[in-house]
This record gives structure tokens, C-alpha cells and sequence, in this order.
């Protein structure tokens, strides 16, 4: 199961966050200060995952942007690990070559793609054309 | 891809300018974006958010803000919350924005509303009319996205509004609100599992929808009710196969795939539904051999995605009923994981290979190279993944080299919870294969050491128990423990600032209770090195206890040094130090009350904790006459506590009356008595034993791997093939072995690998592919704890009772010494002369367990091996082997030889007589037989037995007067013993008297206790029944229990344990609760609830009878922390 995701700039920025399991807003930052600092000490070469506290997070970096995962012991990281990447190609789908201001001016947006793909931690849609329907669907209703 | 972001922070005034595109972005959200990426310091972002928050309370409470300014609001917010900052003022307007504004408006204020209130914010509720009016909307973008919200967030209460609109939605013609609403319903279930129970059907509809996405989304129900109750689903293996064959074939539309590879997670989902179903069952397994193998034969492409899919399936094929060929190839697919250069392959190939040794440790040997090259990996997460493997195939012969890298490992690492994690690891295998005392004591020296203060107080506990406890072989123990007190010794002539609380408890109270062995050694010395320890600061006042109590314990001689420390803490700040230092001083001075007291070198005799402290029961009833208020147990004083929203204490996690640590220290018991045993390594604890239990037997495997090390030529002509199970091993094994040989041109470094390899690896091998079949019994632990002798020790005690009453008063902890109680009875058997775990027994009362008296023997001591046991001489067991009371259990009378029965143990003999009882479960009465044996030549005569038990009340005696018993012969006397009022223990007295020469009359006494779990009987319901008597009882109890996550399903692990335990009866189980039901014999019934939440057992009990759930709960509790 997921536990959260998190899309954090090398400066340790947060840029979004998502948490499919009930944590304070108080003690948040200090959790993404905790998991960026421990997935950005890491090697090139080392795995994409890491221990933390009773998960696992897996991570993965996208030019300056990292995007983290927390998964429970049990999940299968390499899948995350993938789906990390398949997130990320919804999103160059969409904003056609996604970047970081992308991502930061339409937060909203990319909240609703990821509400698509993921619920409650659960992995609900991976088909690219099926996670973009209904936020392309409310584009055209606004245009109009 | 990694030039997807390729547009960076140097791009930013451009893009100020041309704003283009979907993203039209309003002003100030512009400008905050464009502050935020211009932030350097914290402290600029706590000015830049609290002048934005100014700003954005100002908006929200003008009328004139339009809704597109709001929704810029929301997200404006959003990032106010995101970098930590509460905005809880916006939430209101959250939902107003969902309720009125245009469809995007809409969306964003649903959005926001997902993202700020959690499940059970009270403002969800004014969402409930706008989510039903858009469920109700002719447009399908807002009914999706009210699905959406109400899977995400959703007051509970609330679902039956929905719930009707939601379902309408499952034949809903368009597909992704089928899907959406599919996802709605699996959320319903997962928070209110009884609302959703009469659409299982409609489950099932979605599952064979023809659309590939709405049976997806029906297989996250599908996956979370087959983990529930796998049983119940058995019959979908075939849909499920079908769906995963045709996923394979490509029968889904192309813009499922991913990377080529037709919908991954769809495949790992189906994959992870198959490995349940088929788990240890033959037939279902068979059913999806086939699609197994071609799943293992597609993943051949070289991507990152078709790995995670094998190695899902892998996991399939290893939890499933095994079938060689299958295994073949996944051993071979395992092969290249750990091979591959890609780092995060080789991660997920020793993930599988930790999996995959539980059943198979020999696969461990192909892949023992690469093992060790990844235990010296640079790469944290791989060394830690490796110790995990390496936990898993340890073994008596390989234990000193892993236990040593796990401790190098533990050395150079400053995460807290790993060092928690592995610590305890380390302390499972030491207790478990510790070749040799003086390699145990330092390994837990390190343990300590290094876990300190962090570690899980259990560690500590089990380690002095095991001292305590000790095995059946005094030398032994006393060996071991002369070893703890020399190496403590040592180990406090160095620097012992550094040492941690935990371990200088355990050094002082190992020095405190076996000192005196050490008979060498100075004890003003020992004195002298324990009180430099109360000198320093560092040590806390806790550790000053241990400390004090240890010397307390070391006895005579050295009055001077002790009365001078007495005097120096007799005005110390801290009340129990000071109480200690009293204590101290008194005993030090009057050496006949310190032998009464502390008895030197005495048998661990068995105490009697009298939990329920019925000797304070004339105090109670004083203080209650004399108007005290009543006492209520801690529950009830919790709830009013929560009431009156005072204090918000912890719970109590254990109801008894545990004393207070300064109490139980002075205790001469190990202070652990009553501890809560921890998780911490509950899980691995039996994974680790099946893959140690199937290496010891093997001889094969010492021909490869020699005790000196690896032995090439002898390799080479040793017969792999002389196992009696060379039959089931698969020949790839074999090549795989050959592969492993060294070649000669071995570099010196490789050899070193090969030695360590050698040493590793050691105890794996050929004959473990039994495994498979059918898991070999696990080797006996180095340190097995005492089993709790058969026979009763009061023998004896009891028969000097009356003569020497000192004698007894000896028995007493400095506890009740210090209260003052010493004087009050104490039971006079320990309770250890009973077994407590009935035979199991089936609803209606008859005996399921039929083995032989051997097997009862080996259950027995297994079963109190995990018990606290009270060391006893092991001489008073010989004098009643074990052989006699077999014997009696042939005499129990014919109408009777049906009812499930304790074992026969002894009560008390004397050169005539020897006396054993026997319970006996009846229905409606628990029956007390006495054997009264004849042990002489002669005839004795006049024989009468009386027993006496205030709390119980005899229903009917038989057989309690015997005119004459032939030489050699048993008489049977039973008693029909009735419980009307729960008690925790009953203990019973009695005497027997008889005649050998006329005229010449003799008493033998007799005692022996009896727990409430032998009044106990099943109590068989219905669940509506259980429902309508749950409402009319009115006693109630709740408490938190230790939940066994051992094993399979917790809920149905911890509930068959108390059921063995405590003849309960279950009544279902559904889902993550489940209902139980018992009885005091046959009168007042006892219903439990139990729910699983985290990782503990919620359980609620009631009874119309007061003080019985209290009583049941005592036995549960125990019942769950001896397992």
C-alpha cells in the first residue's frame, strides 16, 4: 500500500504532497525533511530504495525534481518504481514536456491526474488515455 | 526520460511573461508561486505564508470574492498547507465552492476538501447534500467527480444516503462511472464492511464487466476479501486465471500497456489474488499452474516492469502448493535478479530469495557468492536486505559468523530503527543457537551495548529469565551463570560511563543474584564496583534501584560498606531510593532476618503471584466499612477519566495489578514476571525456525561444507545423492551445487568469500528440499526454557507445613516483607502444578487430542517452554517419574474416560501413600480426581480424604472413603467442584487420613490450585443469538490486547490461541472482527468481541455476571503473553 507521495526539489522543496494515510499537518514537514534528506544522500548507483521507519520509500529523480514514495513493507518497489515513471509520462502527456513550473502552476491539475491513478493508496488506473479523460473533459467544459 | 524536466528555474522570467496553454493563471496565485520559488530561508517563508494567509482571510470574507477568485483561493491554500502552514479557515469555503460553483470551481473544491479534512472532520457532513445532489447530476463530469470524493473522503454515518445512488451506478452505461463507483463501494467496505454485505453479488457483476477497467477496479475488493477469508472465494480461480490468460495474450486494448507489457499492475494484482487462493491448497493450485508458467515464460523482455511482474510471480509460485517444475523456474528466474547488474534487480532478486528461503533454504547455497558480495555492498539498503536473508537460513552451525555481521553491521549504523529491528534479531538467534555460554553472554553483551536504552524492554526481560529460568541441568545454568557474573565483572573494571541504563540493570542484577557463585572473587570487590556506579551521574535513578535491590541481595559480611552507603542515600531526593536505603540498612544489620528474607542460593521455589491479592481482602473490607469508595477497575476509571476530560493518561496495557518497577525489582523473582512480551521480533520468530528446522538432521551437506571450511576435493567425491530425499530433489539443484565449486584459480580474496561462504552457508542443503513437503520439526533451541515439571514440588513444603512454619515464611518475596504481609498465607502450591491448557475440546465437550502420553509430553514441555516457569530442584521430579502417572490415567473411571482431561500430576506422597489428581471437564462441573496410590506391601486401611476449598463449593463426592486399599493399588476419589463467583485461582487443601497399623492413624496434607480457565466451557450460539444476549448483558469490560501476528490472519491466530487456551468458542468471524462466546460452567455466560485495530486486540467483554469478564480477561491476557 502506498503511504504517500511526494514531488520534492534538490533544494528539499516541497512541490507537492500527497498522503493517502492520516498524518498531523504539524508533523509533516518534519517527515519531508527527513525523507528528502535520506533519499537525496544516496549514490547514483545505489538502489532506488530506501528504509525508513517501518516503510520503505522509493524514489526517483526526475532532472532537479525527486519524486518519493512511501510504500509498506510489502508492496512490490519495483512496480512503484514504475509507476513513479508512468506518473510522470501522464504528466509530459498533458502539459506536452512537463517541467517543475508545470507542475507548480497547476497543482490542482496535477492533484486531479493523481486522484485518478491512485486511491486511498491503492493503485485504481494506469491506462494514460483513462487517467486523462476527466481533467481533459473539464478543460473543454471551461473553454466552452 | 530524464529530460522531461528539462525546463529549470533559469527558464522562470520567460515563462512569467507567455503564460500559454491549459494553465491561465490568475494573479496572486502567480505571484505566490513565483515567491515561493524565490524563497531562501525558512524564515522568508513564514513571512511570505502569514502575510498570503492575511491576504487570503481578507478575500474569503468579502462578498464581492467571485468563485474563480476562490478557487484560486483553494489552491492558494493548498500551498499554505503543503509547507505546513494551517489554513482551516479556508475550509468552509472549500466546501461551499464544491456546492456552487461551475464545474472547475467544482472539482477544486472538491479537491481541496479531500486534501484538508480528514475521515470524520465534523464539516464533511455539510458536503453530504452537495455529493448527493451531484450523484443525482444528468452530467457525467460532476457525478465522477463525486464518486471520486466520496471514495476518498466520506463521513461513515453518512454512507447509507449514498449508498443507493452509489449501486445505481454499477449499471451505469458508461465505464468510468461504473469504475468510479465500483472504487466508492471497495472504500465502503474497507471502513463499514456490514453496510455493503448484501452487494457481494453486485461484486461479482463488476468482475466480469466487459469493460477491462471496472474488473480491475473490482479486484481491490476481490484481493481484500479473499485475504479475509480465502475459502469463501476458492470458486473464482478460474475467472481469475481466465482474466490473467487473457491479459497475457494481449486480449486488452493497446493503451493498457505499458512499455510494451500489457497492464502490469492489473497482472501483479491478479497475481497476488492467485498466490492467496492458492495457498496450501492442492486442487486450486492445480488450476493455475499453467497460466504461472506462461506468466514466467512472457516476463523474458528487459524491462524494470516485466521484473516487478516475475517477481510477484515468483512469490506466486513459492506460496502456493509447490510443484517442482514451477519452482525450477523460479529458482532460475531468482537466479537472474541476484545476478543482474542493475542495483535495484539485485534488491528485489534478495527480496524474493528472503521470501523464497523460508520454504527452500537451500536456494540460498546457489546464490551464496552473490550473497556475500552484497553483504559487503556499499549500498545501505542491500547490506540490511542481505542481513535479512542471512537472518532467515541461520542455523546452530552458522550462527556465531551471521550473528557477527549483523553485530559489524549494527556497529557502523545510527538508524534507530534498524538498530531496534536487528538488535532484537540478534537476540532471537543468540537465545536460539548460542553454541557456547561464553559466546551468548557476549553476544548479548553487545546486544546491550549497543541496542541500549532503545531496545524493546523485552530483550532484557527474556535474557535474565533465561538465567532465572535456566534448563533442566543445574551445572549448566550455574555455569552460564558464573560466566554473566565473571564477564560483568570485566566489563565494570573498564569505563562504564558509556554503558547504557538497560545493560547496567541487567549486570547489577545478575551480579545481586549470582555473585555468590563466583567463589574467587572478592565481594567487597563486587560491592565496590556497583556502588562506584550509584557515584555516577549518568546513571539514572532507576538503574539506582537495580542497583541498591542488587546489593541488598549480596549478603554478610560487609555491614561497614553497606551501612556507610545506606547512610549516604538515607537523605537522597528520591523516595524509593530512600525506602531502598532503609531496607538495605535494616538487613545489613541483622543477618538472621536477611536469611529469612533472602534466603542464599534458595530454590527458585514456586511462588504464587496472588494476583487477584486476596490476602488484602480483610483490609478492603475494613476500609470499605469504614466508608472508602469501592474499587473500580482501571477501564471504567479510564472512561471517567476521558469523561471528565482531566488527565489523558496511556491506557494500561495490562490489567493486572503488575507492581510498580521499584516493587518487582526487590522481588527475588526475575523482575520480568509480568512483562507484555513486544512484536518486535514476533514475526520472524517462526519463519526463522522453519528455516533452521530443516538443516540440522542433514549429514550431506558437512561432506561440501566442512566445519574447517569449504572442502573442494572432498566436494567433489562426496555423494550428493544419499538422502533419503534425493528422490524429491530436482537435479538443478545439483548442477547448481557444481556450479558453486571453487575453480583453482582462485584469487586469495575470492578464497576469503569461499571461507566466509563456507561458514554461512554451513547447515543448508541437500536434504532441506523436504521443506517442501512438509516442514521437519524445529532443532531444539540452545537455551530451552525450563519445562515445567509434571509433578507437584509441595510435597515437601506441604508435609513440613504444620512442624516448620518458618520454612515457608522463607518462600516470601522482600515484597510482602516489606509490607508487612509476609505472615498472610501464601498459596501453598504453585500454580505450576497444574497445567493449564485443557486438552482441546471440540463445542461439545468431547476430547479431540488423542496422543499418546509421549506426545503429551512434548506438547507439554513445549508449550511452557514460552511460559514463565519458577526454577525448582530438579530432585523432587525424579522422585515421581513421569511413568506413574501415565499409569493412573488408565484408572479413571469408564463413564468418564470420554471427558477432555488435564495430564495426572502429583499432589503429595509420603512412604505409604502417594497422592495424584486429575481434572476433568464436565459440562456443568469440573470434576477433581484424587488418586490414592498404595506404594507399600501392605494393606492399608480406613482411608478418608477431605478437601476443602472456600471459593468452590462441592457438588458431589465419590469414592472418599476407602475401608481398605490392597498393596500396590490406586482408589479413585472425585470430587464434582462447582465455581458460582469467578476467581482468577482457587486454591484447595485437604488431608488424607489413614491407617497402616490399627490404632495407628497418619494425615498426609494435600493442596493444589485451579484457575477459572478450568470452570470455562464453550458456549455454542448463533451469531443472532449472540447479538440479542449482547444487548441485554450489562457488565462490560474493555481492553486492549497483544494481537499474535505470527502466523497467517492475526484475528483468527490470536482467537484460535485463546480458544485453545480458554475452550471459547467462536462464533464467526467477519472481517476484522470477530465474537466469541464461553461460559462459567454451565450458569453465566461471557460474550467477547474482539477487533483488530493496528496491532493490537480491541476486546470487549460482557457478562451479566460482574466480575467474570474481569476474570476471563486475566486469563486471556495471560494466555496471549506466554505464547
Amino acid at each position: 500500500m502506498i503511504k504517500f507521495l511526494l514531488m520534492v526539489n534538490k533544494q528539499g522543496q516541497t512541490r507537492l504532497s500527497k498522503y493517502y494515510e492520516q498524518v498531523e499537518l504539524g508533523k509533516r514537514a518534519a517527515l519531508e525533511a527527513d525523507v528528502v534528506r535520506g533519499c537525496l544522500a544516496r549514490r547514483k548507483e545505489e538502489c532506488s530504495f530506501v528504509e525508513y521507519k517501518d516503510y520503505k520509500l522509493v524514489y526517483r529523480q526526475y532532472a532537479a525534481l525527486l519524486i518519493v514514495v512511501g510504500v509498506t513493507e510489502n508492496e512490490n518497489e519495483l512496480s512503484i518504481y514504475e509507476l513513479v515513471h508512468n506518473f510522470v509520462e501522464v504528466l509530459d502527456k498533458y502539459f506536452s514536456r512537463v517541467s517543475e513550473l508545470d507542475i507548480m502552476f497547476n497543482l490542482d491539475k496535477v492533484h486531479i491526474i493523481l486522484d485518478e491513478m491512485i486511491l486511498n493508496g491503492h493503485i485504481v488506473e494506469t491506462n494514460k488515455n483513462r487517467i486523462l479523460a476527466p481533467l481533459l473533459a473539464l478543460d473543454k467544459m471551461t473553454e466552452s | 526520460m530524464s529530460d522531461v524536466v528539462e525546463k529549470t528555474l533559469t527558464a522562470l522570467p520567460g515563462l512569467f511573461d507567455s503564460q500559454t496553454g491549459a494553465a491561465k493563471i490568475t494573479n496572486r496565485l502567480r505571484q505566490l508561486v513565483k515567491s515561493i520559488t524565490e524563497l531562501t530561508s525558512k524564515h522568508e517563508e513564514e513571512n511570505l505564508i502569514k502575510q498570503e494567509l492575511c491576504a487570503m482571510k481578507e478575500q474569503v470574507s468579502s462578498p464581492n470574492t467571485s468563485m474563480k477568485q476562490m478557487r484560486e483561493i483553494m489552491v492558494r491554500a493548498m500551498y499554505c498547507e503543503m509547507l505546513g502552514y494551517d489554513a482551516s479557515f479556508t475550509y468552509i469555503h472549500a466546501i461551499k465552492l464544491a456546492q456552487q460553483g461551475g464545474v472547475l470551481e467544482k472539482r477544486v473544491g472538491y479537491l481541496a476538501v479531500s486534501l484538508f479534512l480528514n475521515e470524520g472532520h465534523e464539516l464533511l457532513l455539510l458536503l453530504v447534500n452537495t455529493v448527493l445532489k451531484d450523484l443525482q447530476s444528468t452530467n457525467l463530469i460532476e457525478a465522477c467527480m463525486a464518486l471520486t470524493v466520496v471514495a476518498q473522503v466520506f463521513p461513515k454515518d453518512m454512507i447509507p444516503a449514498v449508498l443507493p445512488l452509489v449501486e445505481d451506478k454499477l449499471s451505469h452505461p458508461k465505464e468510468i462511472i461504473r469504475r468510479k463507483a465500483v472504487l466508492a463501494l471497495y472504500k465502503f467496505y474497507l471502513i463499514a464492511p456490514n453496510q455493503v454485505q448484501h452487494i457481494h453479488g453486485k461484486f461479482r457483476k463488476a468482475l466480469s464487466d466487459r469493460d477491462p477497467g471496472v474488473m480491475a477496479s473490482s479486484l481491490h475488493i476481490y484481493l481484500q476479501l479473499i485475504r479475509e477469508s480465502p475459502d469463501s472465494y476458492k470458486d473464482l480461480t478460474g475467472s481469475f486465471v481466465t482474466i490473467l490468460k487473457q491479459v497475457l495474450g494481449g486480449k486488452l486494448p493497446v493503451d493498457f500497456n505499458y512499455h510494451s507489457v500489457p497492464a502490469p499492475w492489473l497482472q501483479i494484482q491478479l497475481l497476488r489474488i492467485l498466490s492467496l487462493l492458492g495457498k496450501e491448497d492442492q486442487s486450486t493450485s492445480e488450476l493455475m499452474y499453467e497460466v504461472l508458467d506462461e506468466s514466467l515464460r512472457r516476463a523474458e523482455m528487459n524491462h524494470n516492469i516485466t521484473y516487478a511482474i516475475l517477481y510477484e510471480c515468483v512469490k506466486a509460485v513459492y506460496t502456493i502448493h509447490p510443484k517442482v517444475e514451477l519452482l525450477e523456474k523460479a529458482a532460475r528466474c531468482i537466479g537472474n535478479f541476484v545476478l543482474s547488474p542493475k542495483i535495484n534487480l539485485k534488491y528485489l532478486g534478495l527480496k524474493a530469495l528472503t521470501y523464497v528461503v523460508q520454504h527452500d533454504a537451500k536456494l540460498a547455497l546457489q546464490h551464496q557468492m552473490t550473497i556475500i558480495e552484497c553483504l559487503d555492498h556499499s549500498d545501505f539498503t542491500i547490506k540490511r536486505e542481505t542481513l535479512e536473508l542471512l537472518f532467515r537460513i541461520t542455523n546452530a552451525q552458522n550462527v556465531t559468523v551471521i550473528v557477527e555481521k549483523m553485530l559489524d553491521f549494527l556497529r557502523g549504523c545510527n538508524d534507530e530503527h534498524t538498530i531496534i529491528h536487528l538488535v532484537g534479531k540478534v537476540s532471537e538467534l543468540a537465545e536460539k543457537f548460542a553454541p557456547d555460554n561464553s559466546w551468548f553472554i557476549q553476544t548479548m553483551n553487545c546486544v546491550f551495548s549497543i541496542g541500549g536504552d532503545l531496545l524493546q524492554q523485552d530483550v532484557p526481560n527474556n535474557f535474565l529469565r533465561l538465567l532465572a529460568e535456566g534448563s533442566e541441568s543445574k551445572e549448566e545454568d550455574d555455569q552460564l551463570r558464573l560466566y554473566a557474573v565473571e564477564s560483568y565483572l570485566t566489563v565494570l573494571k573498564g569505563h562504564t560511563s558509556h554503558l547504557p541504563q538497560c545493560f547496567l540493570q541487567v549486570m547489577s542484577w545478575v551480579l545481586g543474584e549470582y555473585a555468590h557463585l563466583q567463589g574467587s572473587v572478592d565481594r567487597r570487590e563486587v560491592i565496590r564496583l556497583l556502588t562506584q556506579l550509584l557515584d555516577q551521574r549518568s546513571v539514572s535513578s532507576e538503574t539506582r534501584v537495580w542497583i541498591l535491590s542488587a546489593l541488598t541481595k549480596i549478603p554478610e559480611g560487609q555491614t561497614d560498606l553497606i551501612l556507610d552507603l545506606a547512610e549516604r542515600l538515607a537523605s537522597s531526593q528520591d523516595t524509593v531510593l530512600r525506602q531502598q536505603a532503609q531496607e538495605l540498612q535494616h538487613l545489613s544489620q541483622d543477618s538472621q532476618l536477611h536469611e529469612w528474607v533472602l534466603p542464599r542460593g534458595a530454590p527458585w521455589d514456586a511462588i504464587e503471584v496472588d494476583s487477584s491479592l486476596s490476602f488484602l481482602d480483610g483490609f478492603v473490607s475494613e476500609a470499605l466499612a469504614a466508608g472508602a469508595a469501592p474499587y473500580k477497575p482501571p477501564h471504567q476509571r479510564q472512561e471517567e477519566l476521558c469523561e471528565d476530560r482531566a488527565l489523558n493518561l496511556e491506557p494500561y496495557s495490562f490489567s493486572l495489578p503488575v507492581s510498580l518497577s521499584s516493587c518487582s525489582i526487590t522481588d527475588r523473582q526475575s523482575p520480568t514476571l509480568l512483562s507484555v512480551s513486544s512484536g518486535l521480533s514476533g514475526n520472524s520468530t517462526e519463519l526463522s525456525q522453519k528455516a533452521g528446522s530443516s538443516t540440522l538432521i542433514l549429514e550431506g551437506v558437512k561432506r561440501v561444507w566442512g566445519k574447517d571450511g569449504y572442502l573442494p576435493q572432498k566436494e567433489a567425491t562426496a555423494p550428493l545423492v544419499d538422502e533419503p530425499s534425493a528422490a524429491v530433489q530436482p537435479p538443478v539443484q545439483q548442477e547448481a551445487a557444481e556450479r558453486t565449486e571453487p575453480r583453482p584459480e582462485l584469487s586469495t580474496r575470492n578464497q576469503d568469500k569461499q571461507q566466509l561462504a563456507s561458514s554461512l552457508f554451513v547447515g543448508l542443503g541437500v536434504g532441506s528440499s523436504v521443506s517442501l513437503l512438509g516442514k521437519s520439526e524445529a532443532p531444539p533451541p540452545r537455551f530451552r526454557k525450563k519445562p515445567r515439571p509434571h509433578e507437584s514440588s509441595s510435597s515437601s513444603g506441604t508435609s513440613e507445613k504444620s512442624s516448620d512454619s518458618s520454612c515457608r515464611s522463607s518462600h516470601n518475596t522482600t515484597d510482602s516483607f516489606l509490607y508487612g504481609s509476609f505472615l498472610e498465607e501464601e498459596p501453598a502450591t504453585s500454580k505450576s502444578a497444574f497445567d493449564h491448557t485443557p486438552k482441546s475440546t471440540t463445542a461439545n465437550g468431547l476430547s479431540q487430542n488423542k496422543d499418546t502420553k509421549e506426545d503429551k509430553h512434548t506438547n507439554t514441555s513445549q508449550i511452557f517452554g514460552g511460559d514463565m516457569v519458577i526454577v525448582r530442584p530438579s530432585t523432587i521430579q525424579d522422585k515421581h517419574p513421569p511413568s506413574e502417572s501415565s499409569d493412573l490415567t488408565a484408572l479413571l473411571p469408564a463413564d468418564l474416560k470420554d471427558l477432555p482431561h488435564s495430564d495426572v500430576i502429583s499432589l503429595t506422597s509420603d512412604p505409604s501413600l502417594s497422592l495424584s489428581s486429575c481434572r476433568l471437564f464436565r459440562d456443568e462441573a469440573l470434576l477433581l480426581l484424587i488418586f490414592i496410590s498404595n506404594c507399600t506391601e501392605t494393606v492399608i486401611k480406613d482411608i478418608a480424604v477431605q478437601l476443602t476449598c472456600e471459593e468452590l463449593k462441592t457438588a458431589s463426592l465419590r469414592g472418599n472413603i476407602v475401608d481398605c486399599l490392597e498393596a500396590r493399588s490406586t482408589s479413585v476419589c472425585h470430587y464434582a467442584l462447582l465455581m458460582d463467583d469467578p476467581h482468577t485461582n482457587v486454591s484447595f487443601t485437604g488431608t488424607v487420613s489413614y491407617q497402616t497399623q490399627p490404632g495407628h492413624t497418619n494425615t498426609l496434607p494435600f493442596s493444589g490450585t485451579l484457575s477459572t480457565a478450568d470452570f470455562i466451557r464453550p458456549l455454542v450460539l448463533t451469531t443472532e443469538e449472540y447479538g440479542k444476549l449482547w444487548l441485554s448483558l450489562s457488565h462490560d469490560v474493555k481492553q486492549n490486547l497483544k494481537l499474535l501476528t505470527d502466523a497467517g490472519d492475526p484475528l483468527r491466530t490470536t482467537l484460535n490461541a485463546l480458544k485453545d487456551a480458554l475452550q471459547l468458542h467462536v462464533v464467526d468471524i467477519i472481517g476484522s472482527e470477530g465474537i466469541v462466546a464461553c461460559r462459567l460452567l454451565s450458569s453465566a455466560p461471557c460474550l467477547l468481541h474482539c477487533r483488530v485495530s493496528g496491532a493490537a486486540l480491541v476486546m470487549w467483554l460482557r457478562s451479566p455476571h460482574p466480575a467474570l469478564p474481569d476474570c476471563i480477561l486475566y486469563h486471556c491476557q495471560r494466555a496471549l503473553a506466554h505464547r
